[in-house]
């Protein structure tokens, strides 16, 4: 009883940290079409934030929940102004671009910190015990806070002015234009929405994983496949994808092994993809966000 | 004769054909050629580095010291970018194109395994400065680095006795890690124990979740690691994070050679039990002159130094012996030198080459982790390479290049 329940924690936290690695990219993917492939090193950006900001002596709270996505943001607005917008509507060219923007990062990365980054953070707020079982405390709260961003992106999106603009834009960029919107400017806030998203994320997991300038190139194989099996839809698609496949990632490493697990989650998305070529949201819940 | 273009190019096209050959004859104080294919960027930078340094201060040390055989020692450094295809490229530039005298390279089995074969056709003295799963049996490969037979099997007794006997293994999903893993499993049933479950992780994991509360589930004694690279040192973490570290202690046969445990806070890694057979904590004066020496070269940038490390350094110095001893840097000459049992004496004592295997013996230390140090709990002098002896004899039969171990200690005829 004990191990099930904890167990299914468990498998929550692995179905939290496919969504939390996954969301930035939805959105830079699924609002604009721009493939990143930068997505793992901003991922990374937002670690070594924290990292360097803690070794500063900043609180680590504010480090993670504040300086990690404004930093990456900063990094994603320019960025956007000064790659990514000129490649609108091109996307293979995007794709080498941003290819090399995950080159150029990880380079600087370890030319000023070195190959090895000594992370002295210990992920904080203790351990769970569940009867005889143990967590970490902190897992649980990526739980929480995973299932919190998901809801104030859509909050953001569905209620607010600029969440209206930014959709109509994706889906008629010229109608919206015509009505005087600045879609430029619409593109570069969403761009750097989604970076900010993703250093927070990679910000959140630096006490858990440690930090590395190459550690973006774990987070982004699993990111993609999320974000195409999850498909259209930016929110829908990211939940179902990983609970989809996180949960069966999470059963099946807990049944046999972790190269089992990494396999059964990489054969899902192929059948999965093969029934639903446009993704679990191109199917299903059509009208979601 | 006047020059016309063909003929000049013709002329220009012979000399430069033969210079070579003048060269070898007309000045026999040519530099001596030492190539190094090590890790610098990508996955295995944080094993590289520090044996890039170090291989540089051997070489820098013998030549201020007037070279060998009255001629300076050439270094030429590769890196392969933790990719076993620049291994195969660098090697055959090595040996084809640079003519070295010898190659020290290669740091996962994996890239050993891709280079050995290229060096043993191209007949160039190759020295591998790694700790790894033993079973090499080479005539012109000289293993110097420690193998499970001098680490794992210390290891394992002294923590089954202060820990208990049910034992998890875990391990990198490679050769090093699955070979690595059944030795373990040997020891642990040699001594009585049991290892109650094996898993194997892929060198991009970073999510050890469900491996723990498998951990959890099972109850072992301890814990034994074999993981590899820097993702895997979030295990580390995550064990810590769930309170693990408290109650099921972790001994590992990896755990510092990547200096992992400058990584992690000191809480996190207290406690974790590792035997090499060299620590930066080495309380000898060859020891502590070596570290001196080289944090003096490398001021506050210089990593810390571990098996790796002072292997490559103490490797370079072994084949120096080894050309002293045959008057020669003649590939032959150096080997049959080598094999007569020259050693050196260098920070972690004497390493000395074992003629039946190519391999060292040496002496091996066990140490526990306290506030990001080794605290050295134990030394074992002059230990054999015994589990490459029982599957290895080049004494009988010098004509060997092969990997014994290639498909599993079962399939070299080791019961585990």
């Amino acid at each position: 009883m004990d191990l099930t329940l904890s167990l299914i924690l468990q498998i929550f936290y692995v179905i939290a940290n496919l969504a939390l690695i996954s969301l930035g990219l939805a959105i830079i993917f699924g609002m604009m079409r721009v493939i990143n492939l930068a997505h793992g090193e901003f991922l990374m950006l937002g670690g070594y934030t924290v990292v360097v900001a803690t070794n500063n002596g900043v609180n680590l709270w504010f480090a993670m929940l504040v300086l990690a996505p404004v930093v990456v943001g900063a990094i994603g607005v320019v960025v956007e102004r000064l790659l990514i917008r000129w490649l609108y509507g091109r996307m293979i060219d995007t794709l080498l671009a941003t290819w090399g923007l995950s080159l150029f990062f990880i380079g600087i990365i370890t030319t000023i910190f070195g190959a090895s980054t000594s992370t002295t953070i210990s992920p904080p707020l203790g351990v769970v015990s569940i009867g005889e079982y143990t967590s970490s405390g902190y897992e649980m709260l990526l739980i929480g806070i995973t299932a919190g961003l998901l809801v104030a992106v859509y909050l953001v999106l569905k209620y607010t002015a600029l969440g209206l603009v930014a959709r109509g834009t994706m889906q008629n960029p010229d109608m919206a234009a015509a009505l005087g919107v600045s879609t430029s400017r619409i593109y570069m806030i969403t761009f750097g929405l989604g970076a900010a998203i993703s250093g927070f994320a990679g910000g959140l997991l630096a006490p858990v994983t440690g930090v590395l300038p190459t550690i973006g190139a774990i987070y982004i194989a699993k990111a993609f496949i999320t974000v195409i099996s999850g498909g259209a839809s930016i929110l829908a698609g990211t939940a179902s994808a990983s609970i989809l496949l996180g949960g069966i990632n999470g059963v099946v490493t807990f049944l046999t092994g972790p190269t089992l697990g990494e396999v059964a989650l990489l054969a899902a998305a192929i059948i999965l993809l093969r029934f639903m070529p446009t993704g679990i949201t191109g199917r299903l819940f059509r009208k979601s966000q | 004769m006047t020059i016309n273009r063909r003929k000049f190019l013709a002329a220009g096209a012979t000399a430069a054909l033969a210079a070579p050959f003048y060269a070898r004859l007309g000045l026999a104080d040519d530099p001596i050629k030492f190539v190094s294919i090590l890790d610098q960027t990508g996955g295995l930078d944080i094993y590289g580095r520090p044996m890039v340094e170090t291989t540089k201060m051997a070489i820098d040390e013998m030549n201020a010291a007037g070279g060998l055989l009255g001629r300076q020692i050439d270094l030429k450094v590769y890196d392969p970018q933790s990719s076993i295809q620049f291994y195969t490229q660098y090697a055959t530039q090595a040996a084809a194109g640079d003519r070295a005298d010898t190659v020290h390279a290669g740091i996962t089995s994996a890239s050993r395994e891709a280079i050995r074969p290229t060096l043993f056709r191209y007949e160039t003295l190759y020295f591998y400065n790694v700790q790894y799963e033993g079973g090499v049996c080479d005539i012109n490969n000289f293993c110097t680095g420690s193998t499970p037979a001098q680490t794992v099997e210390k290891l394992v007794p002294y923590c089954m006795g202060k820990w208990g006997k049910k034992v998890y293994i875990i391990a990198a999903d490679y050769n090093y890690g699955q070979i690595t893993a059944q030795w373990v499993q040997k020891y642990v049933r040699d001594n009585g124990g049991e290892a109650v479950e094996t898993e194997f992780f892929p060198l991009d994991v970073t999510n050890f979740g469900p491996t723990i509360k498998k951990i959890q589930a099972a109850r072992p004694d301890m814990v034994m690691s074999a993981l590899v690279g820097g993702a895997h040192v979030s295990f580390y973490r995550q064990y810590a994070a769930a309170g693990m570290n408290a109650s099921v202690p972790i001994a590992s046969t990896t755990f510092g050679v990547g200096n992992e445990h400058r990584l992690i806070s000191a809480e996190e890694g207290n406690g974790i039990i590792c035997a090499y057979s060299y620590f930066e904590e080495i309380p000898s004066e060859a020891n502590m002159s070596f570290v001196k020496r080289f944090k003096d070269r490398l001021g506050d940038d210089a990593p810390g130094l571990n098996e790796l490390a002072a292997r490559s350094y103490e490797g370079a110095y072994l084949w120096a012996e080894g050309v002293k001893a045959a008057g020669s840097v003649d590939r032959m000459q150096v080997i049959d030198a080598l094999r007569t049992g020259i050693g050196y004496d260098g920070p972690s004592g004497r390493v000395q080459i074992e003629p039946k295997t190519n391999h060292a013996v040496q002496n091996v230390y066990l140490a526990e982790l306290q506030n990001q140090s080794f605290n050295i709990i134990e030394t074992y002098e002059n230990q054999p390479p015994s589990d490459t002896l029982l599957v290895c004899d080049l004494v009988a039969d010098p004509t060997q290049s092969t990997f014994k171990f290639e498909n599993g200690l079962k399939a070299a005829g080791i019961d585990i």
